[in-house]
């Protein structure tokens, strides 16, 4: 069995360098057909039709409209919002993924969370807005009632990081259980504090991850749309809404290209945000260089 | 009328688009009209919108899918009517002139005014000012935003008549919402008939006919129309020009406009809402009197918004809404 192995992988680098010398670029075309026709191509047709008018022809100053006052608060508020639930889903869920990978790697409470995560970090929409309306309505509620938590920006932060915190945990988890326990005992043996191991040896180990995670989380919340409209039906905060408004307002305030438009600035939005990920990105992960 | 039937019973077939049954009684119009008839109703895309209508006219004509008749908001009507057909109904005569197109492109079918909805739990509301006093904090709620939601902006217009101001204006609506959101008592909530269930939303601007007890589901609910603001807003009925079965959407609308017992206007007064031919059946006898008690009385005769009234009003929600209430 061994000899037969051998010679089977002694044979194959001959046949693949054969096959590879074939296009290489050929494995990637459905990969890259993907993006174009579902990433590139809706983003081409946003761009084209933020910059026209309802009858077709180019309306370059509808880039204007960006600075109007009313606009520029949608945006305001979409990162606000953003930014808040995000910090906060990372920075619990990461604490929580910790507290984790500290346990049993096998133990049964390590499974129920990972299953509660998997379940919970998809449960957004009217569905929570709902469950919450009842268990913490604004004028009647199973548990109590209050309506200080449907105040924008924090209390509609807080309902996201009801989907945030799973998601972090879900993501960050793999990256602290890369973390081995060596590393931990060899700086204590070099006699590293626990704030000197966390500050020199675990923070910048798992940075990049943590980033990666903020930013995915960062996303997550600027795409969400129907949590919010359950919840603040009434008034446009955030970009979506006012798209949503652009795209389907029956009493006449209704405006394609500006929804195409509005659609454009969340694209800047996260093309800003992806450069300063980078960034970030780059300094945490020096060491890996 | 007999040729007709025979025509639409030849075509078997009736095509209609965003009818929800629960919605004005069409479940039982739609069974009662197959009945009647044996013509089968294909019922697409019940909890559609106006706009969605007259969408699925466009891109399915030609097709045997297409929509034969619509029910639609006035805006859209008036912006469409390229893609109608003109029919006069036979009770054509008991239909207010300012209710239909003078060629029949279009006609209103029933509507409603615009009411607070009420949990009984609040005693009895006799005055829009009511709703400012603190028992009602984080309760009141629109029907969507009103720069989107055509209920909202006429519920926002409703409070602006209620608070002296005229149809021509809805900067005393913004005005009253704005007292309302400082008192601590507008609720941003989505209102649906979950959360009117759950108590989530106590007090609801909406169509009467989608405010009653019977429609939401909740029994101890209370309409309230203020006397100096009787707010209306009907829907139209349109025939699509190309409509696949061209006979049998005229014998509908024939349907819908009867005056009989068991006919649309008698069908949908029993829904709650209120029918165009409602004041010539009220003189001429052929009105279900017993639904007809069961509205909410009114007092005054009611306003309907012009279309410059209601551009208007919106162009001044665009800027000044969001700023009043958040």
């Amino acid at each position: 069995m061994a000899v037969a192995a051998t010679t089977k992988t002694g044979a194959r680098p001959s046949r693949a360098g054969r096959r590879l010398s074939a296009p290489a670029w050929v494995g990637t075309v459905p990969f890259l057909a993907y993006v174009a026709i579902f990433l590139l191509l809706p983003t081409g047709i946003v761009i084209v039709d933020a910059l026209k008018n309802p009858n077709g022809s180019w309306a370059f100053s509808n880039v204007t409209e960006l600075g109007n006052s009313l606009v520029r608060g949608y945006f305001i508020g979409s990162f606000k919002l953003c930014l808040i639930s995000s910090l906060a889903g990372a920075v619990l869920g990461a604490i929580l993924a910790y507290a984790i990978a500290s346990g049993d790697p096998d133990g049964a409470v390590r499974r129920l969370y990972l299953a509660a995560s998997g379940v919970l970090a998809q449960f957004g929409g009217v569905t929570l807005a709902f469950a919450f309306q009842v268990l913490i309505g604004p004028t009647v509620g199973l548990l109590f009632h209050a309506s200080w938590y449907y105040s924008f920006p924090w209390g509609i932060a807080l309902i996201y990081t009801y989907f945030q915190i799973p998601l972090m945990v879900l993501v960050f988890l793999p990256a602290i259980d890369g973390v081995k326990v060596q590393w931990r005992e060899a700086s204590e043996n070099l006699g590293a504090s626990a704030w000197q191991y966390w500050r020199y040896v675990g923070g910048p180990l798992l940075m990049p991850a943590f980033l990666g995670g903020l930013l995915l989380l960062f996303a997550n919340a600027l795409s969400a749309f129907a949590t919010i409209q359950a919840w603040e039906n009434q008034i446009a905060y955030i970009v979506p809404q006012q798209i949503s408004t652009a795209l389907s307002s029956e009493v006449g305030l209704s405006n394609v290209n500006v929804a195409d438009l509005l659609a454009l600035g969340m694209v800047v939005m996260v093309a800003i945000v992806m450069t300063g990920y980078a960034l970030l990105q780059r300094r945490a992960a020096r060491w890996l260089r | 009328m007999a040729t007709l039937v025979k025509a639409a019973k030849a075509e078997g077939t009736l095509n209609v688009i965003a009818l929800p049954p629960t919605w004005a009684n069409y479940g039982a119009i739609i069974s009662d009209f197959q009945k009647t008839y044996g013509i089968k109703v294909n019922s697409a895309l019940p909890d559609g919108t106006s706009q969605q209508e007259v969408d699925a006219v466009k891109t399915e004509n030609g097709t045997a899918k297409a929509p034969d008749v619509m029910d639609i908001g006035m805006s859209v009507a008036l912006a469409n009517t390229n893609l109608f057909a003109p029919y006069q109904v036979s009770t054509w005569g008991s239909i207010p002139t300012a209710q239909k197109e003078s060629s029949g492109l279009w006609v209103q079918d029933y509507g409603g005014y615009m009411a607070v909805g009420y949990s009984s739990k609040f005693g009895t509301i006799t005055s829009l000012n009511d709703l400012l006093s603190s028992k009602f904090k984080n309760a009141v709620a629109l029907n969507g935003n009103p720069t989107s939601a055509n209920a909202a902006l006429n519920g926002v217009m409703m409070a602006s008549m209620a608070e002296g101001g005229s149809a021509s204006s809805i900067a005393a609506g913004v005005s009253f919402f704005h007292r309302l959101k400082s008192a601590g008592n507008f609720s941003p909530v989505s209102a649906t008939g979950a959360t009117i269930k759950a108590g989530t939303t106590p007090v609801v601007f909406n169509w009467d006919y989608l405010n009653l007890s019977s429609y939401v589901g909740v029994s101890n609910w209370k309409v309230f129309i203020p006397s100096n603001a009787v707010l209306g807003g009907y829907y139209a009925q349109a025939i699509n020009k190309n409509a696949p079965h061209p006979a049998a959407a005229r014998l509908w609308e024939e349907f819908l406009y009867s005056q009989a017992k068991t006919g649309g206007q008698n069908l949908w007064l029993q829904g709650g809402a209120r029918p165009v031919e409602q004041t010539a059946m009220a003189s001429n006898g052929s009105i279900d009197s017993s639904a007809a008690a069961l509205l909410p009385a009114v007092t005054g005769s009611p306003t309907f918004l012009t279309p410059s009234q209601a551009t208007g009003a919106a162009t001044y929600l665009a800027t000044n809404w969001a700023k009043a209430v958040s």
